[in-house]
């Protein structure tokens, strides 16, 4: 337990090296969030005129969306690295050194957890200063929870495609697959005023129950109905994405 | 000296889409990203066109596809931005030049490739739009305007991608440009009206090119065809290529003299 701590210890640090040593990279990923939120909010702005709409900012209806963004970029991240690694040759010395796969996978996508709060911070910052409303501070904790969540189920569906594919031009599938899951739900619109196929979509997808988890206490109170839903379906996609990434890994030079 | 240039400009230029063809799920995210994008704006804000100052369309998808082809011509010019990285990352953009032909040709070999993938991709969203019931008001004349100016934008923003990869010189930078193809799609009119946007992004999408390359492609498919916005679209997308390939061309041989 305690060497596969250690050796967790040692991925999540080399991970978070990154962000000092390949700024220009990690950049990006972090700013992309509070960009989407004032550009979609300066270009869908209007939308909150529209009757039925159950907010009466766009910004504010939108700062949750652009949290669980910066988690699906993180997640994606952790893969396109991961692909790198297997470029380079680095990956296969992984695989050789004593440790168990999943303790290694865990290493590997327990950065993203971390990394997705950097975003989200400053993500934050942006819209408080942008005049969106104090949510209070036991919103903000499910909040981080729901997007370390996210993050880490971003990051095991990356890690199965960088198994896949092996290359860093593999990074737009790790990337679109978590955008659209954040986007294929409530992201835009209540969903009474969602077209009919989009509200179907958006009732199935889990992120749907993720995005409400986090939206609860920006538009309205913080309630375990609300609550439940998102933790479970965080718990879900992890669970699933988990299998399937330990069993891609212990395939791995088989 | 311009048959010197071509050549070895058209066989890198066919050796890219021979690449890129050879694996085309990468190819896919291209037109996927966009296409989902589409799906995403159309479902979710349909009801938009229901807003005072909308431009009378048929529905709000005839007015998104402009912006999803601008969006997916973007993204084309990080795929390049990506591959001239890859080749600076293996090596083989140094046997490239360690060649006997002219550097120019280098950059020039993946601009033209990103030019067929570009006509490529707005034939897609064509096709899209017309199985989902976009009206093309502009008929054939205006498609075929459609094609032109997404080819020549396109064929901008590839230049741009490999100006970038030169300057950054790997992977993961280049592709770390991705968000930022929304900043400049969202400073714009590609997926609302400018009258509808709010400031600042209002002032920006006035003075942004890419207004002016959607609104020219927007114009043929929901109102027929207007020589202002076409014009307009046409130049931008034309000084789209004549910055970014001229910066390009600076880039490389900054490159070339740092080495």
């Amino acid at each position: 337990m305690t060497r596969s701590t250690a050796v967790i210890g040692a991925l999540v640090r080399r991970a978070l090296n990154e962000l000092t040593r390949v700024p220009g990279a990690a950049l990006p990923g972090v700013l992309a969030p509070s960009i989407f939120l004032v550009g979609l909010s300066g270009v869908f702005g209007e939308a909150a005129r529209l009757p039925g709409f159950d907010a009466t900012d766009f910004r504010t209806f939108i700062v949750p969306v652009g949290l669980l963004q910066g988690a699906a970029f993180t997640g994606a991240a952790t893969g396109v690295n991961l692909a790198r690694d297997i470029e380079r040759g680095w990956f296969d010395r992984l695989m050789v050194c004593p440790a168990p796969r999943v303790t290694i996978l865990v290493g590997l996508v327990a950065s993203a957890a971390l990394r997705a709060l950097l975003p989200a911070t400053f993500l934050l910052i942006v819209a408080f200063a942008l005049g969106v409303d104090w949510p209070g501070a036991g919103a903000l904790a499910i909040d981080a929870l729901l997007v370390m969540g996210l993050a880490t189920a971003m990051a095991l569906y990356a890690v199965l495609v960088a198994l896949r594919f092996k290359t860093q031009q593999a990074a737009p599938l790790m990337q679109t697959v978590g955008f659209m899951a954040v986007l294929f739900t409530t992201a835009y619109a209540p969903m009474d005023l969602l077209a009919g196929w989009m509200r179907a979509i958006a009732t199935v997808n889990p992120v749907t129950q993720v995005l409400d988890g986090v939206r609860q206490g920006f538009v309205a109170h913080v309630t375990w109905a609300e609550t439940w839903p998102a933790l479970l379906a965080t718990v879900g996609l992890v669970g699933a994405l988990g299998a399937l990434a330990v069993r891609s890994m212990r395939r791995v030079g088989v | 000296m311009l048959t010197g240039i071509a050549a070895p400009s058209w066989a890198l230029a066919a050796r890219t889409l021979r690449n890129i063809l050879r694996r085309p799920q990468f190819l896919a995210p291209l037109v996927l990203m966009p296409t989902l994008f589409l799906a995403i704006n159309t479902g979710g804000l349909h009801r938009s066109t229901d807003l005072p100052g909308f431009p009378e369309v048929d529905g709000f998808l005839d007015f998104q596809l402009a912006g999803a082809m601008t969006q997916s011509l973007l993204l084309g010019g990080v795929m390049q931005g990506i591959g001239t990285a890859l080749e600076i990352e293996g090596g083989f953009f140094d046997r490239l030049v360690a060649s006997p032909i002219p550097r120019v040709s280098i950059v020039l070999g993946r601009i033209l490739a990103g030019t067929a993938i570009a006509a490529a991709q707005v034939v897609w969203f064509l096709i899209l739009g017309a199985v989902f019931g976009v009206s093309f008001h502009g008929g054939a004349l205006g498609v075929l305007l459609v094609i032109l100016i997404g080819a020549i934008a396109g064929t901008g923003f590839a230049a741009l991608g490999v100006l970038i990869a030169l300057r950054a010189r790997n992977a993961s930078t280049v592709q770390g440009i991705f968000p930022l193809v929304f900043v400049v799609l969202f400073v714009s009119s590609a997926f609302f009206p400018r009258a509808l946007l709010e400031a600042p992004a209002d002032w920006f999408a006035d003075i942004n090119p890419l207004s002016y390359v959607a609104d020219g492609m927007r114009d043929p498919i929901i109102s027929g065809i207007s020589a202002t916005p076409v014009l307009e679209g046409l130049a931008a997308a034309a000084g789209l290529v004549l910055v970014f390939a001229a910066l390009a061309v600076l880039a490389l041989r900054g490159r070339l003299r740092d080495a």
